[in-house]
């Protein structure tokens, strides 16, 4: 494409400068579209999960209703409450949704078709990631009002305390692919990585659902509890752009699931070269799979209480992930994949040349590697799962007894009350 | 594109440079502490440009994600100090002098020594690089013959950190 | 390129900066982002200089190999800085609790 702008007489610089930033409004307008669709989609299946239709009036299967709900949240009345800090109270929502957009950037949808494949993609997503919890620092701050400042505190310890395990988890890709390039993570997968640590993939997922405030994790934005928390104060279009980021959240944590644990592009050998839609194809068909548990989840698990979820992270995600991390570093050192005599294998005819032709011959070289590390990391959750299920025992008889002493006093406190 | 990598450059100047500024400037701790994010944001951009993209990542993720959080925390835990508009102190006049004089040193230092001949200030860099960068200093993190020792230091350090700020910050029971 | 002086300029006018922050600023906490915008002043000199200077790996000194100096320093210098920021803020917050105050100057009981 720059090619083709200098044929056309334009200065080379010129020419990079606006496809670059071509590409970046095609990349960002692409998430912004999806999400239309994507909001229907969950509505309609929270729908049906529930019991209930769903949208169902505007349009074909109520395809319009985003439609609809947009163009009322843009003629709604755009309010500043007296007292707020007016600059950073309007900025907190377009930096919520950048924070989220920008991720885009970095996924790889297949083999070719990649914003920037930067080789610490994983760290930038991170990073950008990050850029949420400043910008709800700034809507509870720039509201002016207790509740919404409130919100943001819980949200902020919230999304601090899971960007650990998070981050721990991640680093199990990034080591077994030996690279930060989200590109390079997919083209490791000969063998999917949650088949590989799925301990890891389920600490992923888990995190990063409580990082986009989904249920059970919703409680950051409770509406019964502290009336919405950080954006109380928001109306209209700003207020949507806060719920077009959850919603746009929830679908680019299904799509990093896909690339990092998932095998992104990768499917029967699809994703060389000459299949970039099938790639695509792929990719989208993944997340919207992974997409579709997420909807599930939420429609039917309640929220937790907040210091459920602190201590859910802190006494469990947390060391897991680092037992995790180490276990898996020890075990992708005792194999380290060996192409070469992959290759003679497959070579070799029988059940190798059945296998290389199958999923190719990465496969073959990643196959001791991955078996070993499944077999560490399914031990790890049996071990994990059984202390979690002795302390929960150990936790409600806790609160049994406690409700019982309780119970006891009233007994005793109530006869004496009615003597008098 | 030099013109192009000047335009950066000029963007970023003035995002860390009126950023700084308006940190030592403003009134409002909390308005201060936004404006070092730009000011962080600046640096971090400035790190790309260097073709230290890690660099750049990490400052996002613990300057802002984490050092600025911080102290945000830090100015509303403190809050009953916020309301009152903050005058700088009774030497401000002594502390400018001594960092403008500062500054006029450097500044003089630098643009005498940089006449392109000296070898430490060249005005080109001596090679290009590689995609190799982040290998190379994964490596001189680890390597026995290079940053080891000072890596461990650090963790213990950061280690340390931790255990510190908490006793401190707990309090009496 | 941007000329290596270049870079050196805005970092040299950053650290003055923070330097009159330092000085001049009455609130601890002020004080303490002034010591951030310092330590950032450094890094951007310690990574120019990695980049002019030393960009590959197998540029040595005295023995050791010193291609990364700049980079590896800098990293150093988020350490120390996460450290001093995470204990710093601790200290004031303990000031804060003990004396309701977190002005620098009024904190003065070790003052003879």
């Amino acid at each position: 494409m720059v090619d083709s702008l200098v044929n056309l007489g334009w200065n080379r610089d010129v020419a990079f400068f606006v496809a670059s930033l071509l590409g970046a409004v095609v990349l960002a307008s692409f998430g912004l579209v999806w999400i239309i669709f994507a909001i229907w989609l969950e509505r309609k299946l929270a729908g049906r999960i529930q019991d209930r239709i769903g949208p169902n009036r505007a349009g074909p299967y109520g395809l319009f209703q985003t439609f609809a709900d947009l163009f009322k949240l843009i003629t709604k009345e755009d309010i500043t409450p007296a007292g707020a800090d007016r600059h950073i109270y309007n900025i907190a929502p377009i930096m919520v949704v950048a924070s989220i957009v920008l991720i885009f950037a970095v996924i790889p949808f297949s083999a070719t078709w990649v914003g920037a494949d930067l080789n610490i993609g994983v760290l930038y997503f991170i990073a950008v990631g990050s850029l949420a919890t400043l910008a709800i620092m700034l809507a509870g701050w720039g509201s002016n009002n207790k509740y919404a400042l409130l919100g943001a505190f819980r949200v902020i310890a919230a999304l601090i305390s899971y960007e650990v395990p998070m981050i721990l988890s991640v680093a199990v890709p990034v080591l077994l692919a030996g690279t930060m390039s989200m590109q390079g993570i997919v083209h490791g997968q000969s063998i999917a990585y949650i088949f590989v640590a799925p301990v890891s993939a389920f600490i992923f997922f888990v995190s990063q659902l409580a990082e986009a405030g989904r249920s059970p994790f919703d409680l950051i934005e409770a509406e019964s509890e502290i009336i919405a928390g950080y954006n109380i104060e928001y109306s209209g279009m700003k207020f949507g752009m806060f719920m077009a980021s959850e919603f746009i959240h929830a679908f680019v944590i299904s799509l990093l699931t896909v690339i990092l644990f998932l095998g992104g592009w990768q499917f029967l050998g699809a994703g060389h070269p000459g299949s970039e839609l099938f790639g695509f194809i792929v990719v989208m068909g993944k997340a919207m799979l992974v997409y579709f548990v997420v909807i599930l989840i939420r429609s039917t698990t309640p929220r937790i209480r907040i210091d459920h979820m602190m201590a859910f992270n802190w006494k469990f995600l947390v060391p897991l992930a680092l037992v995790n991390l180490i276990v898996v570093a020890f075990c992708a050192r005792i194999f380290v994949p060996d192409y070469a005599a992959a290759q003679a294998v497959a070579d070799g005819g029988g059940l190798g040349a059945f296998l290389a032709g199958m999923f190719g011959v990465g496969f073959i070289a990643e196959l001791p590697r991955a078996a070993l590390c499944l077999v560490a990391n399914i031990g790890l959750w049996v071990v994990a799962s059984r202390l979690l299920r002795q302390y929960s025992d150990q936790e409600r008889d806790r609160v049994r007894q406690l409700i019982q002493e309780r119970r006891d006093q009233r007994g005793q406190t109530a006869p004496a009350a009615a003597g008098r | 594109m030099n013109w192009l990598e000047w335009g950066f450059f000029g963007v970023l100047t003035i995002l860390v440079i009126g950023g700084g500024l308006a940190v030592v400037l403003n009134r409002n701790l909390f308005h201060s502490a936004l404006w070092l994010i730009v000011s962080l944001f600046g640096v971090a951009g400035l790190f790309v440009m260097l073709s230290a993209p890690f660099l750049a990542a990490v400052q996002v993720l613990v300057y802002i994600g984490a050092i600025v959080i911080l102290i945000i925390f830090a100015i509303m835990l403190t809050r009953r100090m916020m309301g009152i508009s903050e005058a700088p102190n009774s030497q401000w006049t002594l502390g400018l002098a001594a960092a403008a004089l500062t500054f006029l040193v450097i500044a003089m230092t630098l643009v005498l020594a940089s006449n392109g001949a000296n070898p430490l200030i060249p005005r080109e860099p001596l090679t290009q690089i590689g995609g190799e960068s982040l290998r190379d200093l994964g490596v001189a993190l680890v390597d026995l013959n290079q940053y080891v020792l000072p890596f461990l230091l650090a963790s213990v350090l950061l280690e340390a950190a931790m255990v510190g700020a908490i006793v401190l910050a707990r309090g009496e029971e | 390129m941007v000329p290596l002086t270049a870079y050196l300029i805005v970092a040299a006018l950053l650290f003055c900066i923070g330097m009159y922050a330092v000085l001049a600023r009455r609130n601890a906490i002020a004080i303490l982002m002034g010591v951030e915008l310092m330590l950032n002043a450094v890094n951007i000199n310690l990574v120019a200089f990695w980049r002019f200077l030393t960009p590959s790996t197998t540029a040595t000194g005295s023995g050791l190999q010193v291609g990364m100096a700049g980079q590896t320093f800098a990293i150093f210098v988020f350490v120390v800085a996460a450290a001093e920021a995470a204990v710093g803020l601790a200290l004031i917050l303990s000031v804060f609790r003990n004396r309701r105050t977190v002005i620098a100057e009024n904190v003065d009981s070790l003052k003879l």
